[in-house]
């Protein structure tokens, strides 16, 4: 397990209450999030209901207007991105911001490079890389000296969380990242996602995809119209359930799967 | 417990499987996306991914050298004095300005910028060094060459501040640059006592041997000894410790062929130039300095492109501006001093330029700034940034240069030349354009 992380279930990252106004717009209110450390947490929901304000948020793309942010069980305060990549908090993006001209390994030390005599120094970036992508297991790369361009969508996926990985980053937030890919693509990132939880860092996946959700996520958090109406071990709940409360908040169809509602279904 | 998910591993859509699994289709897949020096184990690998990239329009700088070689051919059949010694010298001395006025484009060009005004900005530069050796300053040539050189990047600095600070784009702030440093240029031609009708006369040797002087052959050989030794030196080394550490490198025979090549080219150059080229009974022989100045700011900038922090990050902005900003890099920062390089190389070009005529002269030829950057598209350098390298805009410079020098022999005159060098450059920029649209394809249907 690499240097630094947190035993698998501890929490790494918890908001508390946290609210972000755009003008009169509610966006986010009273959010309770918990991401722990080892896992995969899948924050869920429909479109508009919140998902990008608090990957944002966590980012510090736009700092909170009201509540606590936790890292390490320590309250911190995360006011631009500058913030939360100091913490370790990677967020990788649908476009990924990779550099389709460069190889792998110029992507992956993209604006830290090592240098020897204000020279690039090659050797000890590509070995590192190489290092990084084996440990994710990341094979299917020919050589990391291709240019990114010439990847597929999965393995541009793998090169933006390896270069995350190697930037040691603890919490790793994907957001929607088979949005784009294929079926055998899908299945390459999903495994890849697990075996980042497996190596011990926490994994945000942010999707609306529910058959990813099951398929690799061990925690699920479900944001309706900017408030978290439920989170919890995966095992407590089917797509039926999480559709319901993605749709209506609440999963009054059904009962007998004790969600533990966090906010609470307020309307109905 | 949470199943565990079952995941074959992507053996099929990306069709890079691992090694052992990869059929003929998946080999050539890669061959078309990959430099061959980069996956191949064997110089056969080169040769056979290097052609089915030449099959699918991707060849790098393979164009402008078939089209050098074509070229070269034509003129030769048209008129045997056309690789004469005398005559293949001549071409070299006149591509020399090109190439220095079109390796500062090609800073600018990887950013997917341009930049119009280099030739007044470089008719300043060269005045001012003119200017200064000359009475009343009087100063040593190297203090003068410094001191137009200095000006020169300063103009680029300014231009690339006001193109990144305010936004504006740099094809209408360097467009300025084009009307508004002529303007300066022949105001400073009226000010300057030593200026005679808007022409400036060289009063130094040094100035006038950087482009006109020779090394003697002995001198040449060394020289050329020199800096085959250095690149094979280099390479060699720079391989072996690749290899040695488990990292990806060409294979020997690749590295054995460059370092032969230019091995082959550098004593060719210096056979060439130890021919007496004097005509009316002179006697000139040996290399001319342009050469090994050539040279020597070539690989300074290769090295800047290839092996700095500011030349990556060239390469980065140009091909990704957004994931550029977002790892951090100063964007302002590398984008004004790319426009100072090219305004830094402008002053090259010029003062180049000043030392082959002799003098520098208000009516310097304003073509020579479309030219310089044709050069570079010419040699492969894209113009929507992130691809290009000083070398293409060497091979373009040459060809601009053969055609000119060429036409001329045969004497056709600028008619002639101007509609063959516009002829090269739509069809450079097509044979780019239909392979990028043909790696686009092949890129979306992999996604």
């Amino acid at each position: 397990m690499p240097q630094g992380l947190l035993e698998r279930g501890q929490p790494l990252l918890e908001l508390r209450g946290v609210e972000k106004h755009f003008g009169p717009v509610r966006a986010l209110s009273g959010i309770d999030l918990t991401i722990t450390a080892g896992e995969v947490t899948a924050l869920c929901g429909d479109n508009g209901a919140g998902k990008s304000v608090t990957i944002k948020t966590i980012s510090g793309i736009h700092g909170p207007d009201a509540g606590q942010i936790l890292w390490r069980g320590r309250p911190v305060a995360i006011n631009t991105p500058r913030d939360s990549a100091a913490l370790g908090i990677a967020t990788v993006y649908q476009d990924l911001a990779l550099c389709d001209n460069l190889d792998i390994v110029q992507n992956m030390f993209l604006g830290r490079e090592r240098t020897k005599v204000r020279t690039l120094d090659e050797a000890p970036m590509e070995m590192a890389a190489r290092k990084t992508l084996a440990d994710l297991n990341v094979t299917t790369v020919r050589s990391i000296r291709q240019p990114v361009s010439s990847l597929s969508g999965g393995q541009r996926q793998s090169v933006a969380v390896a270069r995350a990985v190697l930037w040691n980053s603890q919490l790793m937030i994907l957001d929607e990242p088979t949005a784009a890919l294929g079926v055998a693509q899908t299945s390459m990132v999903l495994q890849l996602v697990r075996r980042l939880a497996e190596q011990g860092y926490g994994v945000m996946l942010v999707s609306h995809n529910l058959n990813d959700v099951f398929e690799v996520a061990d925690r699920v958090a479900v944001l309706r119209l900017g408030r978290l109406v439920a989170q919890g071990p995966v095992t407590d709940y089917d797509r039926q359930s999480v559709v319901e409360l993605m749709t209506t908040g609440t999963v009054a169809s059904r009962g007998g799967y004790g969600v533990p509602a966090v906010g609470g279904p307020e309307e109905n | 417990m949470r199943p565990n998910p079952s995941i074959a591993p992507d053996r099929t859509a990306g069709g890079v499987g691992g090694v052992e699994t990869l059929d003929a289709d998946a080999a050539s897949d890669i061959a078309l996306t990959t430099s061959p020096e980069v996956v191949a184990a064997t110089l056969g690998d080169v040769v056979r991914g290097w052609w089915v990239r030449v099959r699918s329009g991707e060849s790098g700088v393979l164009p402008v050298l078939g089209g050098l070689v074509a070229i070269v051919v034509i003129f030769q059949v048209s008129n045997s004095l056309f690789l004469s010694a005398g005559n293949i010298v001549n071409l070299l001395i006149q591509a020399v300005v090109f190439m220095m006025f079109s390796v500062g484009e090609v800073f600018v060009l990887l950013l997917g910028e341009i930049d119009l005004s280099v030739v007044y900005v470089s008719g300043i530069g060269a005045g001012l060094t003119a200017a200064l050796v000359a009475p009343p300053f009087n100063l040593t040539w190297w203090l003068a060459i410094l001191a137009g050189l200095a000006g020169t990047t300063i103009v680029g600095f300014i231009q690339g501040t006001l193109i990144t600070r305010l936004g504006l784009p740099s094809f209408i702030v360097t467009l300025g640059g084009f009307i508004g440093w002529e303007g300066v240029m022949l105001w400073m031609f009226d000010h300057l006592q030593i200026a005679t009708g808007g022409v400036i006369e060289i009063s130094n040797n040094i100035l006038n041997d950087l482009v006109n002087g020779t090394l003697t052959p002995a001198a040449s050989w060394i020289v050329m000894i020199v800096a085959v030794g250095l690149f094979a030196g280099l390479n060699v080394f720079r391989d072996a410790n690749r290899k040695s550490r488990g990292l990806v490198a060409p294979p020997w025979g690749l590295t054995g062929l460059k370092i032969a090549a230019v091995a082959v080219a550098g004593v060719a150059l210096v056979l060439i130039c130890d021919v007496n080229r004097g005509s009316h009974g002179g006697h000139v022989t040996g290399v001319p300095w342009a050469i090994p100045i050539v040279l020597v700011v070539v690989a300074l900038a290769t090295f800047v492109l290839g092996r700095t922090r500011f030349g990556r990050y060239i390469y980065a902005i140009g091909g990704n501006a957004e994931a550029a900003r977002r790892a951090g890099i100063n964007l302002t920062w590398i984008r004004t001093a790319a426009f100072a390089i090219t305004g830094l190389m402008a002053g090259v070009g010029g003062i180049m330029y000043l030392s082959w005529l002799g003098s520098i002269s208000t009516g310097i030829d304003s073509n020579y700034v479309l030219y310089s950057v044709a050069a570079a598209v010419i040699g492969g350098t894209s113009l929507f940034g992130g691809r290009g390298k000083p070398v293409h805009a060497v091979l373009g410079s040459l060809v601009i240069a053969a055609i000119a020098n060429g036409l001329g022999l045969l004497g056709m005159g600028a008619a002639a030349t101007d509609m063959v060098t516009a002829l090269v450059l739509v069809s450079a920029v097509t044979v780019d354009s239909v392979a990028r649209r043909g790696s686009a394809v092949r890129g979306a249907a992999r996604r």
